[in-house]
């Protein structure tokens, strides 16, 4: 069941009103069935994979949490790290034959796979780390597994930040309901009238006659359309989480305000990065090898030294985040492209400092914006990757960036109306992401000036209806991130 | 506690260490810092300190830190 789709408006109604019609302590039962409901839509078949997930992280967990309470210090660690290898070495074995199937064979991945195998993965690790005690009822896990808004997408749950939520009792808070009912018109937003919009025009644009200026504004254009899909999807997913009285982490944070590449991650698909830093890139970075290849390191060249875990470990989590995306090289490139660019940023970080030393412009208005006009392109340039499997090809089209000619704008699929539509839209998307930096939750600020409210939503609803991209032929309901 | 000031403050000579009590929640101190403080930290006091250590809680102070060194030191 696609978030764009009128069965699920009517799926998530009918939820809303039992969810708050049953006694409280059924609700998550009720969850639970949902989510089973709604993942059963997609076909049986991928039920399956779901439910096998969830037995085996149950299983995993509950036999990781025995071996660790074994007398002998030694045996408990040496136990509980088998039981962990071996339940990391299915699972995220598993993965990898589907992306393989997925890349080679054109099998369809099972729904939000790479979502929820990484979120139980990270609570088979809390559970080994000794951060969290495992879940004793299974059906509480598979809930925490499967907890349907987050599972299409994410974002990527910690357990000890979703399931007590999850398994407390909620009463009807209207404000909540209505905060969450309008984060996900915000949502619907984003993705019908701005990104679906522009995916006709990132479509054609990808054909290999448009070369030079072309290939830069396919880059712009790929940036809106990525971040309305997925900024899009996540606004409904955690808006009709919000309305169940569920709040889950936020996973943007009005990315294209960053200054630098490292800001950049730290508002860009947040709760992916989270689990690649805390599970991959502090496991590497401290690892027993890692501590010797720094002290041999140090001897020879103490500064760099310092830094080579540091970069191994980036290199080695950029690398893990480009396979999550697939297994095709665009995806390993775009990784090594991000770990990259994060080095040397790193390692230019004294030139920096001398620059601004020397001309203090750094509080400026204006050089912050230049820096953030950097970062937007930077980042066009590298995420451009994902969109050609061939590399080959991408580095041609690059190559003719400085070559003369001209952008057929109105020969892409959309027509002056779209293009008019579009700037709109981006403007208020540009608008809303200034008001969040400066003032914090727009919806807080509405809320006081009822009028103004009622007015905004209404707006938002008539543009979904009436500017929302329906035409024939066209899919809706394809999120960019629904492929991983 | 000095021996942690004196890496603290080769890290970031601009942080009040004495006072700061979010150095991780505050976006004072990055990922890469603590794994830098990592290394320094097993070099000067000879403690090894594991990935799940490296949590905000341990690591939003100087106090907390030294905690966390004292900890390990005594396992």
């Amino acid at each position: 069941m696609s978030f764009i789709s009128y069965s699920f408006l009517l799926f998530a109604a009918i939820l809303l009103v039992i969810y708050y019609s049953i006694p409280a302590r059924g609700q998550w039962l009720l969850l639970l069935g949902a989510s089973y409901c709604f993942y059963a839509q997609s076909g049986i078949e991928n039920l399956v994979f779901i439910l096998l997930t969830t037995a085996s992280t149950y299983i995993a967990a509950r036999l990781i949490y025995r071996a660790q309470a074994a007398c002998d210090r030694k045996t408990a660690k040496r136990r509980s790290r088998i039981w962990l290898w071996l339940c990391l070495g299915i699972h995220f074995g598993l993965l990898a034959l589907c992306k393989v199937r997925f890349t080679f064979q054109n099998v369809l991945l099972p729904m939000g796979i790479s979502f929820y195998m990484f979120q139980s993965m990270g609570y088979v690790l809390d559970v080994y780390r000794g951060s969290i005690h495992p879940e004793r009822n299974p059906f509480k896990l598979a809930l925490f597994v499967s907890y349907f808004p987050q599972l299409v997408q994410g974002p990527i749950s910690k357990y000890q930040e979703l399931a007590p939520q999850l398994l407390g009792q909620r009463c009807y808070n209207g404000k909540q309901v209505s905060f969450g009912l309008q984060r996900m018109l915000w949502g619907y937003f984003k993705k019908l009238v701005i990104a679906d919009r522009i995916a006709v025009a990132v479509l054609a644009l990808k054909g290999p006659e448009h070369t030079g200026l072309a290939f830069l504004v396919l880059s712009c254009f790929y940036a809106i359309q990525i971040y309305g899909d997925f900024t899009g999807g996540i606004d409904i997913a955690i808006g009709l989480s919000e309305a169940l009285g569920i709040t889950l982490p936020e996973n943007f944070v009005r990315p294209f305000f960053s200054k630098n590449i490292a800001e950049y991650w730290r508002r860009w698909h947040i709760t992916l990065g989270r689990w690649m830093k805390e599970y991959v890139f502090y496991s590497v970075s401290v690892s027993a090898p890692m501590r010797r290849l720094s002290k041999s390191a140090r001897k020879k060249w103490p500064k760099f030294g310092k830094r080579l875990p540091v970069y191994a470990a980036t290199f080695a989590t950029w690398f893990c985040t480009g396979i999550w995306h697939g297994i095709t090289p665009n995806f390993l490139l775009w990784g090594m492209l991000n770990g990259l660019v994060i080095v040397i940023s790193e390692e230019l970080t004294p030139l920096y400092q001398k620059f601004h030393s020397r001309f203090p412009w750094k509080s400026k208005p204006w050089y912050g914006a230049l820096e953030m006009l950097r970062m937007f392109l930077l980042m066009n340039l590298i995420r451009i990757v994902d969109l050609f499997p061939n590399v080959g090809e991408c580095f041609r089209r690059l190559g003719t960036v400085f070559t003369p000619a001209s952008v057929p704008f109105l020969e892409l699929g959309l027509g002056v109306v779209d293009y008019g539509i579009l700037i709109c839209g981006c403007a208020v998307m540009l608008c809303v992401s200034i008001l969040q930096e400066k003032k914090g939750s727009v919806r807080q600020l509405l809320w006081q000036r009822a009028g103004l409210r009622y007015a905004v939503v209404l707006g938002l609803l008539l543009a979904v209806l009436l500017m929302g991209s329906y035409g024939i032929g066209y899919d809706a309901g394809n999120f960019i991130y629904n492929q991983f | 506690m000095d021996k942690l000031m004196g890496i603290l403050l080769e890290l970031n000579p601009d942080i009040d260490y004495e006072k700061e009590t979010a150095l991780i929640d505050a976006g004072l101190l990055d990922s890469f810092d603590i794994v830098t403080l990592v290394s320094e930290i097993d070099d000067v006091f000879g403690v090894e300190i594991p990935a799940q250590a490296l949590t905000p809680e341990n690591f939003n102070s100087a106090k907390a830190l030294y905690g966390l060194i004292r900890r390990l030191q005594e396992c």
